[in-house]
């Protein structure tokens, strides 16, 4: 055998070893949660811990619908995720549309007025921004955390983005042929933006499914609340049913999962944009 | 010129406004939805956040105008400023730890190797999984007492005493730290991957033919061609650090949400000054040293970017 062939096994082996230990990093935690969801409190702790073979205890994936009104929470996160992603891929798709292919009057400082506030971080305004919409006698209140997310600058710059690398020529032939502009937004340029259109469906579900600090703020009465607030507070209160704080989080990380691994593919060409320059 | 043509001239520049006047209204009906709820919610509460820093409100009585005054307590009092200097902390350590690993995890998962999707899956979805479910795991694998994961791990395989994490005020930030690389790791490698393939090829030959080994190439092709990344990469972690919270709610918040001066950071100052004291003057400008902070590296970041597109 060659030195050089002694090498690639080498190495072979070397990266087989760190992607061990990569996955095992990665995993353990889930394995855990997953394990951990079907045991009886006492026996989560013991040492050393049962990986497999042990007895599930599916009761505990009945119970936490009992003790929370997770059904509610989960309703509630559904309603909001629904309402939000479908506003922010309407409103922003329409607006990037005007800022990429339209020439008007303000355009850039318009277009300028949302690049700036994409650098100020929400944190900065929450409070004047909460403040604002009590006035308005929206604390506590589901439109409050809709307005809150769907209406972001970094959906038209994202929509803008691609409009971009769109040929103007073929808005250009679709108004010789007497084409309205919002016929053409609607027949042509919405059918050729669906990358785009999927990533930020995914940053919209994933942002507001996930979200925590927007409904804290907003929503007290406790039928209001989402998932994230709803078993935050679960696992306050009971901080010793571990079994169904593990059933919890179990549940909330499912429909995540399903949309990221239909949707990955976009996902990933999302957050490249604006990393990478073509 | 004859009143003839001179009419014809005008009507032709009314008929060009009033086509170009509808166009711009079309335009502006496009932008209309968004923008209005972007104006009335994002831009208004920004401007209004800049006045309530040099103000003393409690939201509901007159405002008071106190000029700098919030600005000179905030650096008085030691909650803030320990607020201030465990973000520097935070941002201190994660920033360039998370850069090593998301670039470690991105050379190895450029390989061709078998399941790599797998792998980068794997990788990248703690990101997206909802912090309230991973941080429930976190805390109880990361328990003070001898029975959780870690603890086992350092005593049976490192034989170190075991530590209290979270718990202690000497570690609480450490566990912080840890949680934090683990859960963004993954983003980052996707923005390195992309760097990554954007190498060309003929580089690494020209490396081989020179005789370079694969250390000598990471050193001299790797690293060079992905400093755009890099810096790209550092900017959006450093700005997401400052913006830290939800992470200490999570691990280091007690039952009631309180944290302790060993873990507030500044976000979670401008929200219990906010929400818990009502105090929105001092509230908000906290908020602006936080923007003060995350606009200075933007506009490093901006000089840099033009940098690279002179290079």
């Amino acid at each position: 055998m060659s030195s050089k062939t002694v090498n690639r096994r080498i190495s072979k082996t070397v990266i087989y070893i760190l992607l061990f230990v990569l996955s095992v990093i990665m995993l353990v935690p889930f394995v855990w949660m997953v394990t951990a969801s079907l045991k009886l409190n006492k026996d989560i702790f013991i040492i050393p811990y049962t990986w497999f073979g042990f007895e599930p205890r599916w009761q505990n994936y009945i119970d936490i619908w009992t003790k929370i009104p997770l059904a509610k929470y989960a309703a509630n996160t559904v309603k909001l995720t629904i309402i939000v992603t479908i506003l922010q891929i309407l409103t922003s798709s329409f607006a990037a549309y005007a800022f990429a292919k339209l020439n008007f009057r303000g355009r850039n400082i318009l277009f300028l007025a949302y690049i700036a506030t994409i650098a100020v971080p929400w944190q900065v305004y929450m409070v004047p921004q909460f403040i604002f919409m009590r006035k308005l006698g929206l604390a506590d209140t589901h439109l409050a955390i809709i307005i809150l997310q769907a209406f972001s600058a970094f959906g038209v710059f994202l929509m803008r983005q691609f409009y971009e690398g769109i040929p103007d020529s073929l808005c250009e032939a679709a108004r010789i042929d007497g084409m309205s502009e919002y016929r053409i937004y609607a027949k042509i340029m919405l059918p050729l933006s669906k990358p785009a259109l999927s990533t930020l469906v995914i940053f919209t579900f994933v942002n507001t499914w996930n979200d925590f600090l927007g409904p804290l703020i907003y929503l007290t009465t406790d039928s209001k609340k989402t998932l994230q607030i709803g078993i935050k507070m679960f696992i306050s209160q009971y901080s010793a049913e571990y079994g169904l704080i593990m059933a919890a989080s179990v549940l909330s990380l499912i429909p995540v999962l399903v949309v990221f691994m239909a949707l990955q593919k976009y996902f990933v060409a999302g957050i490249t944009t604006g990393a990478v320059k073509g | 010129m004859s009143n003839d043509t001179a009419d014809i001239q005008v009507t032709k520049t009314k008929a060009r406004m009033a086509r170009e006047r509808k166009r711009a209204m079309v335009a502006y009906s496009f932008i209309a939805p968004n923008f209005l709820g972007f104006a009335i919610f994002t831009l208004g509460p920004i401007i209004l956040a800049f006045v309530m820093a040099f103000t003393e409100w409690d939201g509901s009585n007159p405002m008071k105008f106190v000029g700098i005054k919030n600005f000179t307590e905030l650096f008085k009092n030691d909650r803030f400023t320990a607020s201030l200097e465990n973000t520097l902390k935070y941002s201190l350590f994660t920033v360039p730890l998370t850069l090593v690993c998301a670039l470690a995890l991105a050379i190895l998962l450029n390989q061709k190797i078998k399941g790599r999707t797998f792998f980068r899956t794997v990788t990248f979805f703690p990101y997206v999984a909802s912090l309230v479910a991973v941080a429930a795991v976190w805390n109880m694998l990361f328990t003070p007492g001898k029975g959780g994961l870690m603890n086992q791990l350092l005593m049976n395989v490192f034989h170190v005493a075991p530590l209290k994490w979270a718990a202690s005020p000497n570690t609480v930030m450490l566990t912080i730290i840890l949680f934090s690389i683990w859960k963004n790791m993954g983003y980052y490698m996707v923005i390195y991957l992309a760097g990554l393939q954007g190498i060309s090829e003929d580089l690494y030959e020209a490396a081989s033919l020179d005789g370079a080994n694969s250390w000598q190439k990471f050193l001299y092709v790797t690293l060079p061609q992905l400093k755009p990344t890099t810096f790209f990469v550092s900017v959006m972690l450093t700005i997401s650090c400052f913006k830290i919270y939800d992470i200490v709610y999570m691990l280091a918040g007690g039952s009631n949400g309180v944290v302790n001066k060993s873990a507030i950071v500044l976000v979670f100052y401008i929200y219990e000054e906010a929400f818990r004291n009502w105090k929105l003057g001092s509230a908000s400008a906290a908020a602006l040293i936080l923007f003060a902070i995350v606009l200075v590296i933007t506009l490093i970041q901006f000089r840099g970017e033009k940098n690279y597109a002179n290079d």
